[in-house]
């Protein structure tokens, strides 16, 4: 499906982008493009970037086959128009026309094409260009809040949860610089509380959070221009209270901006990634009885003041990856290929964390999350500020299983924030090296050889 | 008085308190309740016999880790082992009597027709000198070897290939244990039925405890072991698959490392040695005299 769109998008004279993705392997679509920005090359500002697409190749209000369209459109641009490395003096020419005429169509940001993105389950990431392909889209998703009861342990603890989408985290949005996000936002005539949103990437009227609040069997849809590059949390705001519950419960996910011409490694060299997690740490707070056992309730109205109460101490029940204890390890483990290279989304909607891969490390870490920084490497554990998300990019040279952890090890290991990735490959031994297996102590003077 | 009716009078008096003191067993045996373990039948006999056992604890050669060897073990008498898990309800009287701790958080003692669960190694081992004091038998942890006997088919060998990459190897001992997801909540006894042997819950979702210390053995060329290391703070935990515990863990979630797949619940049964069954009726005497005298 994803491949189809890719497809349909690229420009005629670049090579076909191939999606790898799989629902179920973590693998996200991947640009193997020849637009693909080389380093001496660096491309300009996403954004301008964005603006050198003529109005034309874009403006689609009326076709309803809008991808057929946007083909069509596209293959009325001169062949080298978007492949960067083909001819510089011709394209800097076809910059410059492009610049000039995609101006005219900013004015009118309703005349954008539309692309509608199917979201999925973290940690998985929808398929997407790494490397923007075309002008600037409108990106319809749908968000659902959801309030359920869902098991968060082995033990079988329950919380009052809230949602979007029904998973905690809510998804990962992928979309460019420049692109807009057009969220219809649904609540369940299930559903007994308000519910709305607030996007950190957004600008004004608390994030969209003023212009969402709605009550169980409505929705409103908010659109809302990228403007800066980054991994940016979403949340329900609901007022009062409510917001630091909602929270709590579940409610949050991230947006992640690409720049784009796509990551660079801070010198204006591309970093392409082979595959995409979204992990999502949440603190939960379930109260506990007399004994110190785990309360459940038959209602959000019951639990709301006993979670609160617990919520004031400051000191979570649980501190979990992706929902519950164990949700990222065992069959569900992460998964990826020494050699390769894994973006890993982090966020944290509500507390700070901080995250080390155990046996490896970051090559390239945004800790703030935003692109337009130069990226810090060779990152051992990275802070994740409460409210935001970090992204980070790492190579696997070894195979094995590394722990994924937040390096409060309390946290990790008693509280459940951590995961487990499964990595396949062939060990190397100048890497690291057993000389000698764990056995009795050699004397000093005879390991000295004396 | 003349010397022989004192001596007279002295013996009498001796045999007469002997007569007294045995009638008073005889009563205090018909009288009181019997010992307070489990019943014979919750004791499941295993004959004597030889097997093929993959030891347990880590093995090297030349400095590099190797699949640990198969080797014969005999089980010279009759295992006599408990049909199944001490129960949340068995355990309470141990707790009841001061003879056994509990864990800060109990959940577990309301269940009683479950196994018990979150005890350590320490934990069991006052158990089971608490119930052999109750009856005047010699309760014990199996070995790692008669419980593999006892649990036949149940035992899972945990052998994997030899590598030299460790990366293969984490791999493999990951997707080895990963029986771990199942419930964890512990269930009824004979939830999870009985095997050959008549033992129930053998590999269910509760671990047990054995007396095997962790060794890690250097073997040579041929197999024979050339020296090796003996740590009794870790002792050997069997079930779904075999796992290495520090002895006062209760929460194997909490005392594993990092990577690797923890048993789902700690939990344990005993073997009773009948090595002395001569003298077993005796040792019940003593044990109720005792018992009478202290009351």
């Amino acid at each position: 499906m994803m491949a189809a769109l890719l497809a349909t998008c690229a420009p005629p004279g670049s090579t076909v982008p191939i999606a790898l993705s799989h629902p179920n392997s973590g693998t996200t679509g991947s640009t193997h493009s020849s637009m693909h920005p080389s380093g001496s090359n660096a491309s300009p500002r996403s954004g301008q970037l964005a603006a050198k697409l003529p109005a034309s190749a874009l403006v689609d209000d009326v076709n309803p086959s809008r991808q057929q369209f946007d083909r069509q459109q596209f293959a009325k641009l001169p062949a080298s128009a978007l492949a960067d490395d083909v001819n510089p003096p011709r394209q800097q020419l076809e910059r410059q026309q492009i610049e000039k005429s995609l101006a005219a169509a900013f004015g009118d940001d309703v005349n954008l094409p539309r692309q509608r993105l199917e979201l999925v389950a973290p940690p998985l990431v929808h398929p997407h260009e790494q490397v923007a392909t075309g002008g600037p889209k409108i990106y319809e998703v749908r968000l659902v809040a959801e309030e359920k009861k869902m098991v968060i342990d082995d033990d079988g603890t329950t919380l009052q949860a809230m949602t979007f989408n029904g998973t905690i985290p809510a998804p990962a949005i992928v979309i460019h610089e420049g692109d807009y996000l057009e969220v219809t936002l649904v609540s369940l005539p299930s559903n007994t509380m308000p519910h709305n949103i607030d996007f950190h990437a957004a600008t004004g009227a608390s994030g969209g959070g003023d212009l969402t609040l709605i009550s169980p069997g409505e929705q409103a849809v908010l659109r809302w221009k990228a403007t800066r590059a980054g991994v940016f949390v979403y949340h329900c705001i609901p007022g009062g209270p409510m917001i630091p519950w909602h929270i709590a419960s579940g409610m949050s996910g991230v947006v992640m901006v690409l720049p784009r011409d796509g990551l660079k490694d801070g010198n204006g060299r591309p970093i392409h990634y082979d595959r995409a997690y979204y992990i999502g740490e949440q603190d939960m707070y379930v109260p506990r009885d007399e004994k110190g056992k785990f309360k459940t309730y038959a209602s959000h109205a019951d639990a709301f003041a006993d979670t609160l109460d617990t919520m004031h101490k400051l000191v979570p029940s649980h501190v979990v990856f992706n929902g519950r204890v164990s949700a990222l390890t065992g069959k569900n483990a992460l998964v990826a290929k020494v050699g390769e290279n894994v973006l890993f989304l982090h966020s944290q909607a509500d507390r700070d964390s901080r995250i080390h891969i155990v046996g490896g490390h970051g090559d390239y870490v945004w800790e703030t999350g935003k692109f337009s920084n130069p990226p810090q490497k060779d990152g051992e554990t990275w802070f994740v500020r409460g409210g935001s998300a970090t992204a980070v990019v790492y190579r696997f040279l070894q195979p094995g299983i590394y722990p994924y952890v937040n390096h409060n090890m309390t946290e990790a290991l008693e509280l459940g924030a951590f995961a487990h990735i499964k990595v396949e490959g062939k060990w190397d031994n100048n890497l690291m090296t057993q000389v000698k297996a764990p056995g009795p102590v050699v004397s000093a003077q005879r390991s000295a050889g004396q | 008085m003349p010397r022989f009716w004192r001596q007279w009078l002295l013996t009498a008096s001796i045999i007469v308190y002997a007569v007294v003191c045995i009638v008073m067993v005889a009563l205090a045996n018909a009288i009181l309740p019997g010992p307070a373990g489990p019943a014979i039948s919750d004791l499941v006999e295993v004959r004597a016999a030889s097997f093929t056992h993959r030891s347990s604890g880590e093995f090297t050669r030349d400095g590099r880790v190797v699949t640990a060897p198969l080797v014969t073990v005999t089980i010279p008498h009759t295992l006599a082992i408990m049909r199944h898990q001490v129960s949340a309800a068995e355990y309470r009287r141990c707790v009841e009597a001061g003879a056994c701790e509990r864990d800060r958080i109990d959940n577990d003692l309301a269940a009683a027709n479950r196994p018990i669960v979150k005890v350590s190694w320490r934990d069991a081992e006052a158990y089971a000198a608490w119930l052999s004091r109750e009856t005047g038998e010699h309760y014990r942890l199996p070995t790692d070897e008669e419980w593999a006997y006892a649990a036949a088919s149940r035992f899972k060998d945990d052998a994997i290939p030899d590598t030299d990459d460790p990366g293969q190897r984490a791999l493999g001992i990951y997707a080895r244990d990963r029986d771990g997801d199942v419930d964890r909540e512990p269930q009824p006894i004979g939830t999870f039925g009985a095997n050959e042997n008549g033992l129930v819950d053998v590999a269910g979702n509760v671990w047990e405890w054995t007396e095997t210390c962790f060794t890690r053995s250097a073997v040579d060329g041929r197999g024979e072991t050339v020296a090796s290391t003996v740590h009794c703070g870790v002792r050997v935990v069997e079930g779904r698959h075999r796992a290495y515990m520090t002895d006062f863990v209760r929460d194997a979630r909490s005392g594993g490392c990092s990577a690797g797949v923890p048993p789902t619940n700690l939990g344990f049964r005993l073997v009773r040695d009948d090595d002395d069954s001569r003298w077993r009726p005796l040792g019940r005497l003593i044990v109720q005299a005792q018992r009478l005298a202290t009351r």
